[in-house]
């Protein structure tokens, strides 16, 4: 018996009544369908998509923000799943189609020389992501400033997960019996900003990593732990993440950043969960120099990204999944991006073995 | 946005760079986030960083949490 069926087994065994877990990160999702692992589980396990992919939780207002610096003259350099996120006025994609300087980079460290080779231009990086991202924005900041590059700023837009996941598991609408964290952002974090999801909040919590085996396993973790009734912060990660975490990169991190309120697309404004530059990085701070201020909490009409992140709905019960929204035309960002929940979905109960 | 896919580390470069290959893929990978980073070493990139070096074994804890699955499967795998 191969490592998944015994671990399907397991759950069958394990879960008599109803559980709900839920798979933190997008790359979480994006494997359980590709897998079909979930036509393996037990019927009583329900698997509910969180807000765990930065493209998706990143606030309309701040899309419009990078959308306001085309219109003044910028060069935005994003990474390339944001470019079909549609904010106001279009997106990076279409805005590049009429002309405006929008550029895709695949590394933070693209921009010193996009920055370099075009002296008297301003280039700003739109950096979202979450811990696995952040800390190759501070990178480049330290490289930048180091080089005494001047003509280079960041929106700083990357968000934090502790807090999301301290909003969604006090939420009494949702009932979350398990969590599956997610395992790049523990890499970095360690085991210390979750463990409050077992110790004070009560609720079994597993750092996974993204290949089917890591992913039943945290399930037959979680569902042992609730049938223990104790809950504890484990990982089945065990090759990458260290108790503690990256230390090299959390102290780039902690130079170059301190936290800040920011708002995320379906959980609205959270306190201290986003990344600010600090005072002596404020000269890269593009909001500060073009003068920004995102608006917060703006949607796309009819479009029920919020609900999907926050696992109130599937996809399936959004009207416009499927009609008016889909990858090749999408409305929210939730369809745009490969790991969106909406994107998933669509891509693979097309082809069967999807939700229920 | 947040695949991060192993690499292993072939050739150490100048400032912070290093050339990584992921099966036939070879790409130029910085290692700003990492510990002395040596040619042979297993990393996980993401978007252009390393951010951890993988150990060569899965733990022991997560070797006998697959024993009580086993066990719990009724199978002999
Ligand atoms: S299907 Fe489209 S419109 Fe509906 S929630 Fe998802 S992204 Fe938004």
């Amino acid at each position: 018996m191969d490592r998944v069926t015994a671990a399907s087994q397991a759950l069958k065994r394990l879960v008599d009544s109803p559980v709900s877990v839920m798979e933190v990160c997008g790359t979480h999702t994006v494997s359980i369908f590709r897998s079909g692992i979930r036509s393996l589980l037990p019927p009583e396990l329900g698997l509910v998509s969180g807000p765990g992919c930065p493209v998706c939780v990143t606030d309309q207002g701040e899309i419009d923000c990078a959308l306001s610096l085309l219109d003044r003259g910028a060069v935005v350099a994003a990474y390339g799943d944001m470019f079909r996120v549609p904010g106001e006025s279009g997106s990076l994609a279409s805005k590049r189609e009429r002309g405006f300087d929008a550029r895709v980079v695949t590394s933070a460290f693209d921009l010193l020389a996009m920055a370099e080779g075009d002296p008297v231009k301003e280039v700003v990086f739109l950096a979202v992501g979450f811990e696995t991202t952040a800390p190759a924005t501070a990178a480049l900041l330290i490289e930048a400033s180091r080089r005494g590059i001047r003509n280079l700023s960041v929106l700083s837009f990357h968000k934090r997960t502790p807090p999301a996941l301290a909003s969604l598991s006090a939420d009494p609408g949702l009932r979350i019996s398990g969590f599956l964290l997610p395992g790049h952002v523990s890499v970095i974090l360690g085991h210390a900003p979750f463990s409050f999801l077992a110790s004070d909040r009560g609720i079994p919590s597993v750092i996974a990593g993204f290949d089917p085996e890591q992913i039943v396993s945290g399930l037959v973790d979680i569902a042992l732990q609730l049938h223990s009734g104790e809950a504890a912060l484990h990982s089945v990660y065990g090759r990458a993440v260290r108790p503690e975490g990256n230390r090299r990169a959390l102290e780039l991190m902690d130079r170059v950043f301190e936290s800040r309120d920011s708002c995320w697309r379906g959980l609205g404004p959270l306190a201290k969960s986003g990344l600010a530059l600090r005072a002596e990085f404020s000269g890269f701070d593009a909001e500060k120099r073009f003068e920004l201020k995102p608006e917060q909490g703006r949607t796309p009409p009819g479009c029920r990204c919020g609900d999907v992140l926050t696992g109130r709905i599937t996809p399936h019960e959004c009207p416009l999944f499927g009609s008016a929204c889909t990858p090749a035309s999408p409305t929210g960002p939730c369809m745009v991006s490969a790991e969106g929940t909406c994107g998933a979905y669509f891509k693979f109960s097309r082809r069967g073995g999807g939700p229920r | 946005m947040c695949l991060a896919i192993p690499h292993v580390i072939t050739e150490i470069l100048d400032d912070g760079a290093a050339v990584a290959v992921a099966g036939r893929v070879r790409a130029e990978i910085r290692t700003d986030l990492i510990d002395s980073p040596t040619p042979g070493d297993t990393v996980l990139v993401h978007a252009g960083f390393a951010i951890e070096k993988l150990a060569p074994e899965e733990s022991a804890e997560l070797m006998n949490l697959w024993e009580e699955i086993r066990r719990l499967s009724g199978g002999e795998a």
